[in-house]
């Protein structure tokens, strides 16, 4: 073996420098902040204008800082806002979608997760004809089912009526259709393809000895369910749960079809307030009213942003 | 072996996935107390038939019996087994005594009785200062010992191992089989041990049980396995490096090959009578002896050395003996060298012939 003495070396040795302005790093970071700007810019011009009063709006410098910050839009937006025959702002709206929101995104993921569980761990036969037909039907579109399942909301909530008669001559008419509940149930059903996909792929990354142990040590389906499989599961739920907030507090087809003005989701009514064609437009206010809007999916990526990327990272990494 | 009371017994048992036969009428009695390996090649089928053993694989037909009781369609936590993985499959989420008592939890046991058992565990496999730990902040050795205490726990019959040493290191291994051994020798439990590693197989078992396309080759004690191979994959498969082999015929009572030529006198049939036919010759590398040893066998002859690997204990020489490669085990600390001539011999009580037709040894 060679005998190291410590003398002159020459050539490159020890860390590699590296150059803090390489042209790389001033095209990466030039590039990034044009994008930055872009995605950036009506954000702020939303935000200026929503904080400005309308004498200052029509003087036409959007860009600029408000001179004379006012919140008068957005309580406007929130509580005054005329949409169609109601003038209780956005309130409502937010109330309903809230309503809309919570009841489902629990069902679609409390379902979604548990089938996706089954068809990774407990085959049956059949299963993958099963998953298959499934994940089918994420890929029809959903104006083909629009008006069918208006058809099954009615009769069904007709249905239910029928048989709580039959028991009870008094009880009230049950409606699916038109109502927050059939709302719920259209969103959980939508939602279970592509969340069964996700939750089958995450459960299937866990390994499957984890499962085999859990059988030996004799836990059945709900003990390996709730004791091994969920505590481990936690970003994976996190991803499930903002693929659904998004997508449920955005949704404006579903809510303007199957709800009616009482029952209109915030995403509606914002339509209403920023569309409606009578008398002046308010541009504040229509801001303000948009950007309360968007707070619930932004609050939720901000609160899990971690969690979401190492939930998506989980699924592609694992396995 | 015959036992009137067997521990494990598995009667006829089929298992295919769809049109794949993957365990075909296997047959398998196993002593109270005894340690059976289970050893392949990967794909034999090995570990197949020991999640048919814990009940984490529908069998396609056929029984299976854990203390007399048929338990073909319990529950694998009603057959009275612990299983240790490869993987360790702890559960990542609980601490170390959390994944012991996870078991006897669902069983619905006292609480004062199930810490009483994880300390028992605990005791036996020097886990206590552990036991308040997860398992992501355990070493590898730790996490296989806590997979271990996990079946411990159970107080069960038998023990299943599949493959629980694969994913550690060289020096830990070593160390966790002697545990292992050790344990079984305190424990007196059954124990089948699935692995595709021959020195763990020779070093812990009772009985080895060899297998090949879901079918057991030899099932005998390791000694038998190694000097008397029953057929010439077992042969092939047992012993590193592995038999030298030589094709040729026996006529009257004599080997003769291109390279090899020998009186078979001193060789010990299976049914008594030396017959003629083609035949597989085959010797260990360590059968075969060197230099001034080999002049008084039964077959002398000159090897040109073309490697030769040191190992310290040993010394392992790759040769051509008439234009075929043999391997030949020669003496630590040897001063072979390459291009040498080496003298060879071997004698014909330490040989196994195979027939060339039914690979069947003769």
């Amino acid at each position: 073996m060679a005998n190291a003495t410590a003398t002159t070396i020459e050539g490159p040795a020890g860390p590699k420098p590296k150059r803090a302005f390489s042209s790389t790093n001033i095209i990466i970071y030039s590039t990034l902040f044009v994008v930055c700007l872009y995605y950036l810019l009506p954000l702020y011009v939303m935000i200026m204008t929503s904080l400005k009063g309308m004498p200052e709006i029509r003087l036409g410098n959007i860009f600029g800082p408000p001179v004379e910050v006012t919140f008068e839009p957005w309580v406007k937006a929130w509580a005054e806002a005329c949409t169609g025959i109601n003038c209780d702002g956005l309130s409502r709206g937010f109330s309903n979608s809230i309503w809309i929101l919570v009841p489902s995104v629990f069902l679609s993921i409390a379902i979604a997760s548990v089938n996706g569980y089954a068809l990774a761990n407990w085959r049956f036969k059949g299963s993958e004809v099963f998953f298959t037909i499934l994940i089918f039907g994420a890929f029809i579109p959903y104006q083909v089912m629009i008006y069918p399942i208006v058809i099954l909301l009615r009769e069904s909530g007709d249905g239910i009526t029928n048989v709580m008669q039959f028991f009870y001559e008094d009880a009230p008419r049950f409606r699916l259709m038109g109502s927050l509940s059939g709302l719920v149930i259209v969103h959980t059903i939508f939602g279970m393809p592509i969340l069964t996909l996700l939750f089958r792929n995450y459960f299937t990354s866990v390994p499957e000895d984890l499962f085999k142990a859990a059988r030996v040590d004799g836990a059945k389906f709900w003990g390996i369910y709730f004791r091994i499989m969920l505590p481990m599961s936690l970003p994976i739920f996190v991803v499930a749960m903002i693929l659904q907030v998004t997508g449920i507090w955005n949704d404006f087809l579903f809510g303007v079809i199957y709800t009616k003005p009482e029952t209109y989701p915030m995403t509606v009514q914002l339509n209403n307030i920023v569309n409606s064609v009578q008398g002046v437009k308010e541009y504040n206010v229509n801001m303000a009213a948009t950007l309360l809007t968007g707070l619930v999916p932004l609050i939720i990526y901000f609160a899990s942003g971690k969690l979401f990327v190492r939930g998506i990272a989980a699924g592609a990494v694992k396995g | 072996m015959t036992n009137t009371n067997p521990s494990v017994e598995i009667k006829q048992l089929d298992l295919s996935f769809g049109r794949v036969e993957v365990l075909k009428n296997l047959n398998l009695e196993i002593a109270r107390g005894e340690f059976l390996v289970l050893l392949g090649s990967s794909g034999c089928g090995k570990s197949t038939l020991l999640n048919c053993i814990a009940g984490l694989l529908d069998v396609t037909g056929g029984q299976i019996f854990i203390n007399d009781k048929n338990v073909t369609w319990a529950e694998p936590s009603d057959r009275g087994i612990g299983m240790v993985f490869q993987s360790y499959a702890l559960y990542p989420q609980m601490t170390v005594e959390g994944n012991m008592s996870f078991g006897l939890k669902n069983a619905g046991m006292a609480k004062d009785e199930i810490k009483r058992r994880v300390n028992k565990a605990a005791a036996v496999l020097q886990l206590e200062p552990l036991l308040a730990r997860k398992p992501s902040a355990l070493s590898g050795g730790q996490r296989q010992r806590v997979a271990i205490g996990r079946a411990l726990v159970r107080d069960v019959d038998v023990f299943l191992f599949d493959e629980p040493l694969s994913n550690l290191d060289a020096k830990l291994r070593t160390d966790l089989r002697v545990e292992i051994k050790r344990l079984h020798q305190q424990l007196q439990n059954t124990m089948i041990y699935v692995t595709h590693d021959q020195v763990e197989a020779m070093t812990l078992a009772d009985r080895i049980a060899i297998m090949k396309d879901g079918i057991i080759q030899q099932l005998d004690d390791p000694n038998t396995i190694y000097a008397k191979p029953r057929n010439k994959y077992v042969a092939d498969f047992i012993g590193s490096p592995a038999m030298n082999f030589f094709k040729g015929d026996i006529k009257g009572g004599s080997f003769s090959s291109p390279e090899v030529k020998i009186d078979l006198k001193g060789y010990e049939t299976v049914d008594g009578t030396m017959p003629d036919t083609n035949a597989w010759l085959g010797i260990r590398p360590e059968h075969i002896l060197s230099g001034d040893n080999a002049k008084d066998c039964s077959f002398v002859g000159e090897a040109k050395i073309e490697i030769v690997d040191p190992m310290g204990s040993d010394t392992l020489v790759w040769a051509s003996l008439a234009g075929q490669s043999i391997r030949v085990r020669a003496e630590g600390q040897s001063t072979l060298k390459v291009g040498e001539t080496l003298k060879i011999g071997f004698n014909a009580d330490k040989l196994s012939i195979f027939d060339t037709a039914t690979e069947l040894r003769v």
